[in-house]
């Protein structure tokens, strides 16, 4: 029933009842790049892990990555014999084990590359984007939380997954280890050629790392889609509206040391927009990791000069919404690029906004996120 | 039972065994525990003396009978009462016209302080001990021997509130040896060695103010036809090892 | 100042607590593993089971392992009708008994073991392809390390100094069950007390050794995860 799928395709559909929850899974996802899994506690988000994982079993359902099935109806695939890579909340080291044979545990089992030989990484790479030389003789208890998760997630990678499954990895780190890690999975990412499923709790972490966004509300789907397109939706989840906007990848184009500013361009080359950025010490011709939320983006329709704000553009109202909060939300063209503000309905029909109309948008503030 | 029929046992086992059989032969023995002091010295002389080899195991009648009636490889036991041995022979676990009486027990009542235990026994009526030990009438014929002496002295209610009551002879011995009771009915083999009294003071009861604590001996299935056990039964015959026997403190059917 | 008997019950015991302590661990371990991770409704039975020689008394279980194992007895029986004879008064028989009484010595301290493990250990070694057999003997049995140890520590212990079950089962026999322990009491009933107070002075001393040996063990490192 399911044999027509796509072979590059990343299939999980499940019903399930759990501890009196129930949770009703249907999931389309791509087969690479960061699949961000968001929702409130309790909303499911470990159980969907465990699912995909084997260690919840289901009854029946369909858990199908590129043309492996791991579930249907007539068939479980034993968690042992699923190719995933799998770090939890807490860095599960083995503790009888130091650093070294923690990483051996997996490297012994590892999967013999099945597909591209540059889909997974080798031994020295993961060593080398995890810093995990200098820990290698240590016993886990004496590792920092930090240390612990990275030697996790080296061990996860070491194992050769198809898939990586990331269950809330920085939620028992500090703020400065939360970062430490987080520059490693940006390495991470652009370095993996395979689906990783990163669940959080934390908008401003998937908003860093996602490109895919899975929102799970009560054991069901609420949202899934690129992260734009989720994150600009007109329903979207009350929690999540402070997020509203668009996160593009911007190029560092120009320094001006002067005022430790520096200009990133973004979208089509041939038509591209233009901000200025707090300096953040990269280098001209970097990528930067740019998030423009509605709410910081205002409309006026003349030019205005006499601003404190860096960043107005000229843009076209592509079109007008109404959102579930009773908030406008226009879709604004800047050459080729799409902007999202959320401003008041006062607001919309003060001004007059109407599609087509051009109109200056005033960037308040523009986050570079990674 | 008495000396005749063991004597007829004796003679008869003589004759039964031929030359043959007379080759040293291994017996496995079950022995009331309070036989334990006098059993390991009779062995001892027994084993210079004969070709034989016994091996003896130590343990309370009453456990004994479980286990012979559990298929316990034993070819002879030595019972610390005549109750016992009867019950076996009567459910079939022994072999008929073998049951005779070994010893006699003698009562005593006995103190670790020399200075306490009148040679009169006057020291029941006084009061003047803390405690006084015996064993379980139920369980032990020496306890059931000072029910009845303390029965004859009329000394039943005012001794009651100082009872302390042994699992079997040995544990009542214990109570006194170890001084926590001051005085208490013991077996005279316990105490005495080489009609020697070894420690403390004594009154040696008077056989009429109780029925004799009779132990038999039994030979079992197991045992049939066992030189080594017919040896033995010869040996408990002879006039020298009933005067040991004597001498740790029984009394015996031949004198 | 031993007497060869004094000695050759020491061998005995000894061989006799090595034997059962072997024993003990093979089945000790998969009951306690079982009991740890099972959620089935047998486990309550089975708990209560292995810890009924705690609250027996010796000498009652003694009495009923041998009317259990005895010719009359359906355990016995059984034995008989496969041609193997029976255990009570044999070396075979005191092995028997020894590890019913002390199984609970045993599969407690290796099932707490298992179950301060905890699943998640066990989930990370699947995620990473090791088998169920893996798990078990690479993750669960090493992290179980203090736990078996203290087990085995405590069931040879526990084996030399029975003395209820095996006067009972074993019959006091010299050489073949005699155990220190009956060995010690038979010193007591002949009143030969220097005799048993060399060997409980000896027992006492293994004891004291193998208890201080045990209680000084650097504790297991903690299995907790997390900053």
């Amino acid at each position: 029933m399911h044999n027509n799928a796509a072979p590059n395709s990343f299939k999980v559909q499940f019903e399930l009842l759990l501890s009196n929850s129930v949770f009703s899974i249907d999931l389309d996802l791509p087969n690479k790049g960061v699949i961000g899994i968001f929702g409130e506690s309790g909303s499911g988000k470990t159980t969907l892990l465990r699912v995909i994982s084997g260690l919840q079993s289901i009854d029946n359902g369909l858990i199908q990555i590129n043309n492996a099935i791991w579930q249907n109806n007539a068939f479980h695939l034993p968690i042992h014999k699923r190719s995933i890579g799998y770090i939890f909340q807490e860095a599960s080291l083995f503790p009888h084990l130091n650093v070294e044979k923690n990483l051996a545990f997996s490297q012994k089992r590892a999967w013999v590359n099945k597909q591209s030989a540059d889909s997974t990484l080798n031994q020295t790479e993961i060593y080398r984007l995890l810093n995990i030389e200098p820990l290698l003789k240590k016993w886990p208890h004496h590792l920092s939380g930090g240390e612990r998760q990275r030697v996790a997630i080296a061990r996860a990678l070491m194992i050769n997954p198809s898939v990586l499954l990331m269950d809330e990895p920085l939620s028992a780190l500090d703020y400065f280890r939360k970062q430490e890690i987080l520059s490693y999975l940006d390495k991470l990412k652009k370095e993996l050629q395979i689906p990783i499923l990163y669940v959080s709790h934390s908008s401003r972490e998937l908003a860093r790392l996602a490109d895919y966004l899975v929102v799970l509300e009560k054991g069901k789907v609420r949202a899934q889609g690129e992260i734009n397109q989720v994150l600009t939706q007109t329903d979207l989840p009350h929690y999540l509206q402070k997020d509203a906007g668009v996160i593009v990848s911007a190029c560092v184009i120009e320094k001006d040391s002067q005022w430790s500013l520096q200009k990133v361009s973004f979208g089509d080359n041939s038509d591209s927009a233009e901000l200025w950025v707090h300096d953040n010490d990269t280098k001209l011709g970097d990528y930067l990791r740019v998030q423009i939320l509605a709410k910081d983006i205002s409309i006026v329709l003349s030019k205005p000069i006499d601003s404190s704000i860096n960043n107005i553009l000229l843009s076209s109202i592509v079109s007008i919404q109404k959102d579930n909060q009773n908030m406008m939300q226009i879709q604004l063209r800047v050459g080729k690029n799409t902007l999202f503000s959320t401003i008041t309905q006062r607001s919309a029909k003060h001004l007059q906004l109407e599609v087509g109309m051009k109109v200056w948008a005033q960037i308040k503030s523009v986050a570079l996120i990674a | 039972m008495n000396q005749f029929k063991l004597l007829t046992l004796i003679i008869l086992t003589c004759l039964s065994i031929s030359p043959s059989q007379a080759h040293a032969d291994n017996a496995l023995v079950a022995v009331a525990s309070n036989f334990t002091l006098t059993m390991k010295k009779l062995v001892t002389q027994f084993h210079e003396e004969t070709p034989h080899t016994l091996r003896v195991s130590f343990a309370s009648s009453g456990k004994f009978y479980a286990q012979i009636k559990n298929g316990a490889p034993f070819d002879l036991f030595l019972s610390a009462d005549q109750l016992i041995p009867t019950k076996l022979l009567s459910e079939g676990y022994a072999v008929p016209n073998t049951q005779a009486t070994y010893a006699i027990g003698k009562l005593a009542l006995w103190s670790s302080d020399p200075n306490k235990v009148d040679p009169m026994g006057n020291i029941l009526k006084s009061k003047t001990f803390n405690k006084l030990a015996l064993a379980n009438p139920k369980l032990a014929p020496y306890g059931f021997a000072a029910i009845e002496t303390l029965e004859k002295l009329n000394l039943m209610e005012s001794t009651k509130p100082l009872w302390i009551q042994g699992e079997n002879i040995g544990q009542t011995y214990q109570f006194v040896r170890t001084g926590n009771a001051d005085i208490g009915f013991v077996a005279l083999s316990q105490i005495q060695n080489h009609q020697e009294l070894s420690t403390g003071s004594m009154w040696e009861v008077p056989n009429d103010l109780y029925s004799p604590i009779k132990q038999d001996l039994i030979v079992l299935k197991h045992g049939e036809n066992n030189a080594a056990v017919q040896a033995f039964l010869n040996y408990l015959a002879l006039p020298k090892t009933q005067k040991l026997i004597q001498s740790y403190g029984y009394h015996t059917e031949f004198n | 100042m031993l007497t060869e008997t004094d000695w050759s019950t020491i061998t005995l015991t000894l061989h006799l607590a090595s034997i059962v302590t072997v024993l003990l661990l093979i089945i000790g371990i998969p009951v306690a593993w079982w009991l740890a991770r099972t959620t089935s409704a047998f486990k309550g039975i089975v708990s209560a089971l292995v810890a009924l020689p705690l609250i027996l008394p010796p000498t009652v279980i003694g009495f009923y392992l041998l009317l259990l194992l005895g010719p009359n007895g359906p355990v016995g029986q059984f034995m008989q009708w496969l041609g193997l004879g029976l255990l009570p008064f044999t070396f075979e028989g005191l092995v028997v008994a020894s590890l019913f009484y002390s199984l609970p010595f045993v599969v407690q301290p290796i099932q707490n073991a298992f179950e301060s493990i905890g699943s998640r250990p066990l989930e990370v070694a699947a995620t990473l392809r090791a088998t169920p057999w893996e798990r078990f003997f690479y993750v669960a049995l090493p992290l179980a390390k203090s736990g078996i140890l203290t087990a085995a520590v405590l069931g040879f212990a526990h084996t030399v100094g029975e003395f209820g079950i095996v006067l009972m089962i074993g019959g006091n026999i010299p050489e073949e069950t005699k155990v220190i322990s009956l060995q010690i009491y038979d010193h007591v009933e002949a009143l030969d007390y220097t005799q048993a107070h060399y060997l409980a002075g000896i027992m006492m001393l293994f004891s004291f050794i193998v208890l201080f040996a045990l209680y000084s063990l650097p504790k297991n490192r903690p299995i907790r995860y997390g900053a």
